[in-house]
């Protein structure tokens, strides 16, 4: 059958950061069997479960092709504790050649031995949580590392042999177009390959969207984002690097992230940890959040699904839109149905879709259409 | 308060309906503001003769409909028969209430005439306002006989010194000849009943001639049909009578002939000076219209009585569900509030920015006020409604002529003139705020009629006013240049020529026909001005930049920019969160739907009615608040 991606949820963190919504956690300590230590055999029992589940409902998979260790900070895990996990998942299933196996680090989480540990693991990328390298900037995002950390940390990780990524947040309140071009270039003079940079969302539930009602700081305007977002685009493409998702930049089609792709494209991937999210054929679900919650679960031999959707019918077209048009592939215009295909000659017009690419059958955002994407998918979707 | 009666029932047989003779009748009613005391009056006098016990009493009896009693507002007439005796002689008083607003004018005045006195009720605390100023007019060109009377004396507040040389003066009687009576301790009450019998006329109608009666009201009762309330000028009805409308010609069979008092009840017949009700079993007022004469179908009178008209809509306003799918219930609620309406008139009308809905004729602001509420609360209904405009006699070079009810309906073509509704406008201010109120009609395009002090400290301003002025926002500009203390009453007399012109304002080139508004020419530019601001700062950015434009034909007077909306993407992934993602997305298309789209603008309805009712004109009621 087809590839695998595999998503390995490690809910931890050292601080939580102002404005993240994430199920993370900032205790070592948890009952009930959710503490640090013991997430990685927690995490390995999940995915005999998850095998032994897919066997039984008919799904086996021939190789895994992207393994992605997301957070929280799965730096914060000893290393070794990485490994493990990873050579606990090829002994279930056999890895690709050459499959693409990230974890995302925090600069200031990571050593030289620790990176080269990682690599001869079979870590073979890492994306470190740069977010900006304006100090000002990362003390109200609460991002403890000191910016000049970063190039050390890239050129460690490189000298591991490891492929490197640096993640940026701009529309950070107060953060000018200075700021961000400061952080853009930062990045770029460490001579990376592959950068995502995302725009600040401070969701309800967050201590900065606290801070904002209580007017301590200043409410994101939407054109200002836009103006960073095509800054970001306008320094990455001089720098050589071209979109390939809303977000996301490569210098080569070879160095896009395999694994983020997966999402958008819809291919099956497993969510192993608290929290995390699995894709099967259409059938969505979900675990349950809480670490301890997590671990009793599964000490009882129970999958820890908090719940599942399977989508069927319309909404799998729904989603497809939504992700697949995020993506410099584009969409193939017959997802779209058919009273909705004539908005598609609309948003050419309004410079949203690149006409070339609609003459050859994909929808394919422009710039502009990369910062209304979501406006151009309300459109197109059934 | 414990009550004798003057007279007990058994004792009042020489007084019974269809056999009192004319000189033992009593016909008033009661010219007042409103929460100047009438109704508390009018209970007082029911618990006195006797009518209702005291048991029974409950406040503002009158009164039917809740939204009556709670704003304090007598929408509908009736009238009520109480037994009085003066001097040992048994007397039938009939009491009619009349509608206290500015809007029903013409029903007042068919009230009137089925009297021949009135009170003239004045509260001691606060001195006549310029609706009761305009019914007292009316009472005295209908030559009824006025008892001037102040209530309310028992108040802290109450001046009645001031007010009795203030209303003495208006009525040409020595000010100690104003009665003082108090209708919430009932004291000076019966004085008020005794004067009453001993000033007023007896009515003097031909007992003898063909049957002439005319209707003064006409109420839709759900369970009965039209109950229609008549004051018998000539001749006799007897019960199960076939009877005429002299307006069209239907013939009915009576049901049932009676009196209130105040119960209804059934009698053999009514006789010639006296007021009752009757049912025919018609389900609509408008076959039963105030005004109208009533004969016998048999030896049958050959003129009518004067007086009658047809009600006739001076405001016209859009009215149009909020959620679309109310359309079918707003369309049946007008139903059902029409066959207890005769003046209210409407058709269906379909608008780009607000869906399905009707346009409605009222007779003033008033009108609209209650129908809407009615609407609202009856029927549990969400309205909006488009800004008030009157009725536009529109002349075109080629000869046509045109009636524009509403804006949006403005003929295309070459405009020879058009013509505007004016009214005669009523307003007593303290003398303190002339300056404002005179600065004000100006600005409105009014002129000065006259002016008249009323006492030291009270002055009368008579403008002619164009009606457009009044329902746009005047009352909300009178009460605030006034501090509140200004009222208004007006009516419509006659048309002028004014040059007027329609702006429209257009989405991107797409006029919204809810914000078409015909004005005069040298307030369109304003009008565009604001209107513009306003909609820029309501329509959210959208993928494209959005003009706003004023016109005037095809002139722009006036524009304002919607920048194009940049960034609508969430560039986060959940952590491969799709479940969350695809529900955000719905929940986006949820909003889309509740878009209006005009051209290809989209337009949250709340824009819409933001944008309609922020100034939206306030009615005369609150006028007098203090």
């Amino acid at each position: 059958m087809n590839d695998l991606s595999v998503y390995i949820h490690v809910p931890f963190c050292a601080v939580r950061c102002g404005y993240c919504d994430f199920n993370t956690y900032t205790a070592t300590e948890l009952g009930g069997g959710g503490s640090q230590a013991e997430y990685p055999a927690n995490a390995m029992r999940e995915m005999d479960l998850t095998l032994a589940e897919d066997r039984a409902a008919g799904y086996e998979y021939e190789q895994v092709a992207t393994v992605f260790f997301g957070g929280g900070t799965p730096t914060l895990l000893p290393a070794d504790d990485l490994v493990s996990m990873l050579d606990h998942l090829r002994r279930l299933i056999p890895l690709a050649d050459g499959a693409e196996i990230t974890t995302e680090a925090n600069p200031d989480s990571v050593t030289r031995a620790s990176l080269s540990r990682l690599a001869a693991g079979g870590i073979t990328r890492v994306s470190f949580g740069m977010q900006s390298a304006v100090p000002s900037v990362l003390r109200t995002l609460d991002r403890t590392h000191d910016p000049e950390k970063v190039p050390q940390a890239v050129a460690w990780a490189r000298e591991a042999g490891l492929d490197v990524s640096l993640d940026l947040i701009y529309g950070t309140p107060g953060e000018t177009l200075a700021d961000v071009e400061t952080s853009v270039k930062a990045a770029l003079a460490c001579g990376v390959d592959h950068m995502s940079a995302y725009s600040l969302i401070i969701e309800g539930n967050t201590a900065m969207a606290r801070q904002l009602r209580r007017g301590e700081l200043e409410q994101p305007d939407p054109d200002d984002m836009a103006d960073k977002y095509e800054l970001v685009d306008d320094l990455a493409r001089a720098d050589g690097l071209s979109w390939y998702e809303v977000s996301n930049w490569a210098r080569t089609p070879a160095q896009r992230s395999r694994h983020n792709l997966a999402y958008w494209k819809g291919t099956d991937w497993w969510g192993i940890g608290p929290g995390a999210h699995r894709h099967r054929d259409g059938l969505r679900s979900w675990n349950v959040k809480h670490p301890s919650r997590y671990a009793r679960m599964l000490a009882a031999g129970e999958m820890p699904l908090a719940d599942s959707e399977q989508v069927a019918g319309e909404d799998r077209v729904v989603e497809r839109i939504m992700l697949e048009l995020r993506i410099a592939d584009g969409l193939a215009v017959d997802v779209v149905p058919e009273h909705r295909r004539p908005m598609l000659a609309v948003h050419r017009d309004r410079g949203h879709l690149e006409p070339e690419a609609l003459q050859a059958g994909r929808a394919v955002l422009t710039r502009q259409g990369r910062l209304l994407a979501d406006a151009v998918i309300r459109d197109l979707v059934p | 308060m414990p009550v004798t009666p003057r007279i007990a029932a058994d004792e009042a047989r020489d007084i019974l309906p269809a056999s009192t003779p004319q000189e033992r009748l009593r016909n008033f009613c009661i010219i007042a503001h409103i929460d100047h005391g009438k109704s508390t009056l009018a209970d007082r006098m029911l618990q006195i003769t006797g009518i209702v016990e005291d048991r029974a009493m409950r406040a503002q009896y009158l009164d039917r409909m809740d939204i009556e009693r709670e704003r304090g507002i007598t929408v509908k007439s009736q009238a009520v028969r109480m037994p009085w005796q003066v001097d040992g002689v048994n007397y039938a008083l009939n009491m009619i209430d009349t509608p206290g607003h500015v809007d029903f004018t013409y029903e007042v005045s068919r009230s009137l005439a089925a009297c021949e006195g009135a009170i003239l009720l004045v509260d001691a605390a606060q001195g006549i306002e310029a609706q009761t100023l305009a019914n007292l007019y009316l009472a005295m060109e209908n030559d009824l006989t006025i008892i001037p009377v102040l209530n309310k004396i028992d108040l802290p507040g109450a001046e009645p010194d001031k007010y009795a040389a203030e209303i003495g003066q208006l009525v040409g009687v020595d000010p100690d000849d104003v009665l003082r009576v108090s209708g919430k301790t009932g004291l000076g009450v019966e004085d008020l009943l005794d004067h009453v019998v001993r000033t007023l006329p007896a009515p003097e109608g031909d007992p003898d001639a063909p049957c002439r009666a005319m209707i003064f009201d006409s109420v839709y009762d759900t369970y009965r049909g039209v109950v229609t309330y008549i004051r018998v000028v000539d001749g006799h009805l007897k019960a199960r009578e076939r009877i005429d409308m002299m307006s069209t010609g239907a013939h009915h069979e009576l049901l049932e002939i009676g009196v209130s008092s105040p119960e209804p009840r059934a009698t053999q017949g009514i006789g010639p000076g006296e007021v009752g009700y009757l049912i025919t079993g018609v389900k609509d007022v408008r076959q039963s219209k105030v005004g109208d004469t009533i004969t016998t179908s048999v030896r049958g009178a050959e003129d009518p009585l004067e007086g009658y008209s047809d009600p006739k809509p001076m405001v016209y306003s859009g009215l149009f569900p909020i959620d679309g799918s109310d359309y079918p219930v707003l369309r049946d609620a007008l139903d059902k509030l029409k066959l207890n309406d005769a003046a209210l008139l409407y058709e269906p009308e379909t608008s780009t920015a607000l869906g399905f809905g009707f346009r409605v004729g009222f007779l003033g602001l008033l009108h609209l006020e209650i129908v809407r509420e009615r609407l609202e609360r009856e029927f549990d209904l969400d309205l909006i409604s488009t800004a008030p405009s009157v009725v536009y006699q529109v002349l075109m070079e080629d000869g046509t002529e045109v009636e524009v009810l509403n804006p949006s309906d403005f003929p295309v073509g070459k405009v020879h003139e058009i013509s505007e509704p004016i009214t005669k406008a009523t307003i007593l201010v303290p003398s303190e705020f002339i300056g404002a109120v005179m600065e004000l009609c100006q600005s409105k395009r009014g002129s000065l009629g006259g002016m008249d002090y009323l006492s030291e400290d009270r002055v009368e301003l008579r403008y002619t006013l164009p009606l457009a002025e009044i329902v746009f926002d005047f009352f909300d500009q009178l009460k605030s240049r006034t501090k509140g203390y200004a009222s208004l009453d007006y009516d419509v007399s006659g048309s002028q020529v004014a040059d007027l012109v329609k702006v429209d304002m257009l989405l991107q080139g797409e006029p919204v026909d809810a914000f078409s508004a015909i004005v005069h020419r040298d307030k369109a530019y304003n009008y565009g001005v604001e209107m513009a601001g306003k909609l820029k700062k309501l329509i959210p950015r959208q993928q494209f930049e959005v003009p706003i434009q004023a016109a005037i034909g095809s002139r722009i007077i006036a524009r304002e920019n919607i920048r194009a909306m940049r960034k609508d993407v969430l560039s986060k992934c959940y952590g491969g969160d799709i479940s969350r993602k695809r529900k955000l997305l719905e929940k986006q298309k949820e909003g889309k739907k509740r878009m209006k789209n005009i051209g290809s603008v989209e337009v949250p309805q709340e824009a819409f009615i933001a944008a309609l009712s922020s100034d939206e004109g306030d009615m005369p009621k609150d006028a007098k608040k203090k």
